[in-house]
């Protein structure tokens, strides 16, 4: 019987020959990541339980970036920061990323792919729901709690339950007027909130075949939306190019067989899907942008792990080139990377970040920011009676900031359309 | 693992995600001083909206006032409890108010993990749906040997999806020990 790309992965990391769908097994774990929400309990933990012989068991394959809550003065917040500085120097950690300096990187799924640590055929494990990001590489990724992460700090090892596949097959050529984003809460709307729970979410087809990485990124990253255990998407030249060109050479490749058994398949052809958003209070809660536009927003949000990749501020630029905003429209890079090709990027002859700035935009500093809320002096946190439109990942209720707020999720195309109008708007009317 | 688990019920609904159990703004409180601990406790369950806090009437705050322990013992949820952000403070905030065991529809992945590998509580699968057949404030018995819940109120009793694979992880009080009686570690 054939095996998918993630029981292959699976498998390998079990030093199987073979794996089945429902069974557990014990990992070998390639990387674990950690970040200042999570990093601080996990030690703790690691420290309570291994005591006196508590010993990282790969300093190279541990890798923590602060970036939650960093631009607060929440003192508590901060304290969490200096747990992992202290945590980092006291064990002379390669791979800590520190705020305040040069090295500091911002959202964490982000720079994982920028720093080289997605590489294909191996498993990272992360103290983040989304780091199931990091399957647009080939690889397995998934999230888990701070007592797991505890347990790989220690030992490298976690035991997983092998997951049943779902495959989405996008056929057709992007139009100019979608995003992965669209497609991602297309299909949310389809599987619901738990449609993949315990399941492995993998995509394929032309259209994905035709996207850089930063936007197969966005699919894989919302695969915890429909409760997926991990998204992915096989190697190919995309993925080869952009490995090459930070630097990362070795890796195994993996592909599905032809005869690998799925618990279901879905294929949509993109050139019939519309601008898609998520009404509150839950990304599975699917309208296309036609069926609510002219609803008034208060703010618009581009940022975040889904939606603040680079390719996302170029759509976002492409539409507020020359534009004003008429509601607080905030630009939040997901990473200092980001940052700076904000600043190098241009359109006609004009910075990304001087469009936004035109525009009336305000950008702020790299971190996961008012995607969660955060603390209460967090930049573009939602407030009582907001109606924001985001190209961030969840509107659950009070998610971003306050309870009393409405939150859309929007690719960046319809949240910079919406922007310039003041009311939740089709991107090709500017298009 | 205590084998009968009684106390008063709390009735939530679908799609609990980790953010109505612990707002992401509370999670700069530390997990290890025990002072600190109460905020998780005294904090859970904060953002589920009003009218659905403690079905089926709603409006039932979960903590009173400036407790940090619930008098709920036993959560009640529906399909897909847990799901969203992989915070484990949900169900440490959960067990530090006092729930013993939630019994719902399905789990999200993430959150049924970290419930039985850090020990917190017990995560039941019902064989049915009971969200709407028990009521918050109802005394319910949960029977770990059995696998049933008991409605002391209603006097109506529930088959429970047994532990199957993570039963042992269970019995241990979390993944540590499980891997300490196991000589893993």
């Amino acid at each position: 019987m054939g095996m998918t790309i993630t029981e292959k992965i699976l498998a390998k990391a079990a030093k199987r020959a073979n794996v089945i769908p429902g069974e557990s097994v014990w990992l070998d774990v390639d990387v674990l990541m950690t970040h200042d929400v999570c990093g601080p309990p996990t030690i703790a933990i690691w420290k309570k339980e291994f005591g006196e012989q508590a010993k990282v068991w790969d300093k190279q394959k541990l890798v923590i970036f602060p970036d939650h809550y960093i631009f607060t003065k929440n003192v508590h917040a901060n304290r969490n920061v200096d747990i992992l500085r202290q945590f980092a120097a006291e064990y002379d950690l390669p791979n800590y990323y520190d705020v305040g300096t040069e090295r500091y990187k911002g959202v964490c799924h982000i720079a994982l792919a920028e720093e080289g640590y997605n590489v294909p055929g191996t498993v990272l494990f992360g103290t983040d729901s989304h780091t199931c990001t990091s399957g647009a590489f080939g690889m397995f990724s998934t999230g888990v709690g701070n007592t797991d992460a505890a347990f790989i700090l220690g030992t490298g090892k976690i035991w997983e339950k092998i997951p049943e596949s779902i495959k989405f097959t996008f056929n057709g050529k992007m139009p100019e007027y979608l995003t992965a984003k669209d497609l991602i809460l297309q299909i949310l709307g389809d599987i619901t909130t738990d449609g993949a729970t315990y399941r492995a979410m993998e995509f394929d087809g032309e259209a994905i075949s035709g996207m850089n990485m930063l936007e197969r990124m966005t699919l894989t990253n919302m695969a915890i939306e429909g409760g997926g255990m991990n998204g992915i998407i096989a190697v190919d030249d995309v993925t080869r190019n952009y490995l090459k060109e930070i630097g990362v050479t070795q890796y195994e490749e993996f592909t599905s067989d032809a005869d690998a058994v799925y618990h279901s398949k879905y294929t949509y052809d993109v050139t019939k899907l519309e601008p898609t958003v998520a009404k509150p209070h839950s990304p599975d809660n699917r309208a296309t942008v036609r069926e609510v536009e002219g609803t008034k927003i208060t703010k618009a949000y581009v940022g975040s792990c889904t939606g603040g990749k680079i390719t996302d501020f170029q759509y976002a630029a492409k539409l507020l080139l020359g534009q004003k905003v008429k509601v607080t429209t905030f630009i939040v890079p997901a990473s200092t990377q980001v940052a700076k090709q904000l600043e190098e990027e241009t359109i006609s002859g004009i910075s990304l970040k001087e469009i936004f700035v035109n525009a009336g935009c305000t950008i702020a500093e790299s971190s996961c920011a008012a995607c969660l809320g955060g603390p209460s002096d967090t930049i573009g946190r939602s407030s009582d009676g907001d109606v924001v439109v985001s190209t961030t990942n969840r509107n659950f209720p009070g998610r971003m900031g306050s309870k009393a707020s409405q939150v859309y999720l929007a690719s960046p195309l319809t949240v910079a359309a919406s922007a310039v109008t003041g009311e939740l708007t089709d991107p090709r009317k500017f298009l | 693992m205590e084998n009968i688990i009684t106390g008063k019920a709390y009735v939530l609904g679908d799609n609990i995600d980790t953010d109505q159990i612990i707002p992401a703004e509370h999670l700069v409180y530390s997990t290890s001083d025990p002072e600190e601990l109460k905020k998780y406790g005294h904090f859970a369950l904060s953002s589920v909206p009003i009218e659905k806090a403690g079905l089926p009437q709603g409006k039932t705050p979960f903590i009173v006032g400036e407790n940090y322990q619930s008098e709920y013992k036993v959560v009640i949820g529906g399909s897909n409890f847990g799901c969203g952000s992989s915070r484990e403070h949900a169900p440490l905030a959960l067990q530090v108010a006092g729930v013993k065991a939630i019994i719902a529809e399905s789990y999200a992945r993430i959150f049924y993990r970290n419930s039985v590998d850090g020990g917190f509580l017990i995560p039941f699968e019902g064989n049915e749906k009971l969200n709407d057949k028990i009521k918050t404030g109802d005394e319910v018995e949960v029977d770990l040997n059995a696998n049933t819940i008991k409605n002391l109120t209603s006097g109506n009793e529930y088959q429970l999806r047994p532990l199957g694979s993570v039963y042992d992880i269970v019995n241990s009080g979390g993944l540590f020990n499980y891997a300490r009686e196991n000589k893993m570690i």
